[in-house]
């Protein structure tokens, strides 16, 4: 049997060294990172890296996965030293000098989410452990990215979302090993309350219907909370099944509820239905309560309004990042993707772009592949010049804060890709929010093997 | 009482796409004897008739505007359809608009021809064969046809709106004297119904009153016994699959104003119409159309707020409790004949 002898020396020795590891200020840790490069999951050789890109190819979100895509191989063509640089040049940090990341050449693997949480932990894992992927990304659904998240954080490998919106991907099931440039639900209600009071006024009955999985609870909630603030009262809230097509079963009774705001919490096929079906019910022809009866979409996507064709038009929602804004960043990233596809970049496109260069940047910062130090590294990074202008990624919950677009359907659009106009750009101080208040922990950082 | 007409009547368009559907379903099963699970495909393969005639029309060149710039900074380029420049601009516009019904004669030869190839080309080669290699090979049929569909046209919903003549709802309940706003319903909604109405009527009346319809009749009640007497019930079967073909995918066509088609929308309609053929009575025409609408409206009201509120979750499940009430107290469904199902 092993004999184990604690001694008073021993203890206060091991407790003075972890106590000092702990006490340790970040900054010189970060140093401390260069030159380690084992010791982690998928230690990179000295010639190239692999990133996993890990996109819907199938499934009802494989348009948005092909942009996510499109952008994800323009990034790494940018990081090779490729093309005409992207935001490389624009973007306020300066490690990234078109020799991949940390002198490594970039190679990358894709995966099929298939808009499944299942499917997408398998590809994330064959990725991870076939492909020596050291870094995961992607996604277009808010219960896929906090799977493939927490997954992450199990194998020891960084975790970059991509497109999701929930609150709970930082919020309560936030991960250390995970990271958020997208915006969430609390922001989208944030921005967009005071623009509906401006043009709506604040004396109004909405009547909810929303998702019926965590993305749509948690709008639902932020733009409850934030309506009701202002004085808006919410008539109704009904959870719609997530597989519904035809919603005029729940759209039919709106009106006869008094409401005269019909707020859709619904994202992709499940937006364009709902809207579809409300104008063709007349809703926005009708006058209730003496007011003009008003639909508001509180996440928006390009690629998806496309499918409800002119329905969009004069229909406020929020969007993460739009292809007109004329910051440099944001022009440059434009003419770098449309010269390349020969259309615009979506929201997904850019957030995905900008991830792989946070992802690299902090590499480099960090001098180490570490996720630990990659970790540290992003922690309360403060960023400018990727198309949103002065941006914080939040140490206590790895998601970015930034300004947040408020647009409108457009009323004459030039073109298929012209579809939503910005209305305002809403500070980021207005939807910046405590990061105790939706729970959960981050926990340790995981370096894996 | 007012929210209780307004979802009969939103069940009855629902009921409309359930029942054509489930129509051609129970027409194959009862002459072929096929179980056919790549019937959705059809549905779905019809709207895409629909949104490949609005393409067609809409074929266009490109004029550059120099006022204008594209998102790059370049002058912009102008789509201007061929149909404008053929026909003036306001008889090209009408043309476009009118896509969807144009997409009825469009669909149908291309639905008939496609029905038929289906049936001499892979099913045939299933008569004989048990029920699960059926719904094996005509389920791997229905998931290859999607794929192909989003190869060629994408994933996302593609608009394919309703001429701008039935755009908008008309006050249903102001007619029947309730307060305005109370019971609205979209035009376009009440011309489905209509429609489907429309083409049931035409399959009982060619089944009823033709010479043709009478030997299929025949030949679905003892197949056998018209063969001996001569008369080649393969063929008018193989017609029959074309015919059946046609319904599904006018259902399409029509539907798409209704709903943005995609890819996957056969399969939405799949399971749904399945369970409908199986309450109305496998091989029971009436039955089908009768259990669509029957349906349509259950699911209609269990979509209703105060449902809901009463019984949670039940708009998922109603149909399915249904079908297992109706499975376990009248196996050969409400208007099957005796026997079917029920050994």
């Amino acid at each position: 049997m092993p004999k184990t002898t604690l001694t008073r020396r021993g203890v206060l020795k091991t407790g003075t060294v972890a106590g000092g590891a702990l006490a340790m200020p970040t900054i010189f840790t970060g140093a401390s990172w260069a030159g380690s490069h084992t010791g982690f999951t998928n230690a990179p050789g000295d010639s190239e890296v692999v990133l996993g890109f890990n996109v819907p190819q199938s499934g009802p979100y494989a348009d948005e996965g092909a942009d996510e895509l499109r952008a994800y191989e323009l990034a790494v063509e940018h990081l090779n030293g490729g093309g005409d640089g992207g935001m490389i040049p624009t973007f306020s940090s300066k490690t990234l000098d078109g020799t991949g990341i940390l002198g490594r050449e970039v190679k990358y693997v894709t995966g099929d989410t298939q808009t499944k949480s299942d499917a997408a932990r398998a590809s994330a894992r064959s990725m991870i452990e076939k492909d020596g992927a050291i870094m995961i990304t992607g996604g277009s659904s808010s219960g896929v990215a906090v799977a493939v998240q927490a997954l992450c954080q199990e194998a020891g490998v960084i975790f970059m979302a991509g497109l999701t919106h929930s609150n709970d991907t930082t919020g309560k099931d936030k991960k250390a090993n995970g990271f958020r440039h997208f915006f969430n639900s609390y922001m989208s209600g944030a921005a967009l309350a005071p623009i509906l009071a401006n043009n709506y006024g604040t004396d109004r009955k909405a009547y909810h219907l929303t998702a019926d999985y965590n993305w749509g609870y948690t709008t639902e909630e932020a733009v409850k909370t934030s309506t009701e603030a202002m004085g808006w009262e919410t008539v109704a809230a009904v959870k719609t099944p997530l597989t519904q097509t035809d919603f005029s079963s729940y759209i039919a009774p709106v009106l006869q509820s008094g409401a005269d705001v019909l707020v859709l919490n619904h994202y992709g096929g499940n937006m364009v239905n709902s809207l579809t079906n409300a104008v063709q019910f007349g809703l926005r022809e009708k006058e209730v309560n003496g007011k003009n009866f008003e639909i508001i979409v509180p996440l928006y996507s390009r690629l998806m309004a496309r499918g409800a064709g002119e329905n969009v038009k004069g229909i406020f929602g929020s969007t993460n990042w739009h292809w007109s804004l004329q910051d440099e960043g944001s022009k440059a990233f434009v003419k770098s993707f449309g010269t390349k596809y020969g259309f615009p970049p979506s929201q997904a496109a850019h957030t995905t772009y900008c991830q792989t260069l946070l992802y690299a940047d902090a590499v480099n910062r960090a001098g180490s592949f570490n996720p630990c130090a990659v970790v540290e590294a992003l922690e309360g990074f403060e960023f400018d010049g990727l198309g949103n202008g002065p941006t914080l990624y939040r140490a206590e919950d790895h998601q970015c804060f930034k300004d947040v677009l408020v647009v409108k359907g457009k009323e004459n659009p030039t073109s298929e890709f012209d579809l939503l106009e910005i209305v305002e750009i809403t500070p980021v101080a207005q939807v910046t929010y405590d990061a105790s208040i939706f729970g959960g922990e981050l926990g340790a950082c995981n370096p894996g093997a | 009482m007012d929210a209780i007409i307004l979802q009969i009547l939103n069940g009855l368009d629902k009921g409309s796409a359930y029942a054509l559907i489930a129509l051609g379903l129970t027409l194959i099963f009862g002459t072929l004897g096929v179980v056919n699970f790549a019937h959705g495909a059809l549905f779905m393969i019809g709207a895409f008739c629909a949104v490949t005639l609005q393409r067609i029309l809409t074929l266009s060149y490109q004029v550059v505007d120099e006022t204008k710039t594209d998102f790059l900074g370049n002058p912009l380029k102008v789509d201007v359809p061929y149909v404008h420049a053929w026909f003036g601009e306001a008889t090209g516009a009408a043309i476009i608009d009118w896509a969807v019904p144009l997409a009825i004669l469009f669909a149908i030869p291309i639905m008939i021809a496609f029905g038929f190839i289906m049936e001499r080309g892979l099913i045939k080669h299933f008569y004989k064969r048990p029920h699960a290699d059926q719904i094996l090979v005509t389920f791997g049929l229905a998931i290859v046809l999607q794929e192909i569909i989003k190869a060629f046209y994408g994933a996302n919903p593609i608009p394919t709106p309703a001429p701008d003549a039935f755009a908008g709802s008309f006050d249903f309940g102001a007619l029947l004297g309730f307060a305005e706003n109370t019971i609205i319903y979209p035009y376009w909604r009440l011309v489905y119904f209509v429609f489907a109405l429309v083409i049931i009527a035409a399959v009982f009346a060619f089944l009823q009153f033709t010479t043709f319809g009478m030997v299929v009749r025949a030949g679905m009640a003892d197949r056998e016994t018209v063969g001996l007497l001569g008369i080649n019930i393969d063929r008018r079967f193989t017609i029959m699959f074309g015919i059946a073909a046609a319904v599904a995918g006018l259902a399409g066509v029509m539907y798409t104003p209704i709903n943005s088609p995609n890819y996957h929308m056969g399969m939405d309609f799949l399971v749904l119409s399945f369970v409908v053929v199986v309450v109305g009575g496998m091989g029971s025409l009436p039955g089908a159309v009768l259990a669509g609408f029957l349906l349509g409206v259950l699911e209609s009201f269990a979509s209703m707020k105060e449902v809901i509120d009463l019984i949670p979750g039940i708009n998922q499940i109603v149909i399915y409790l249904v079908a297992i009430i109706i499975l376990l107290t009248r196996p050969r469904g409400l208007m099957g004949r005796k026997g079917v199902m029920e050994e």
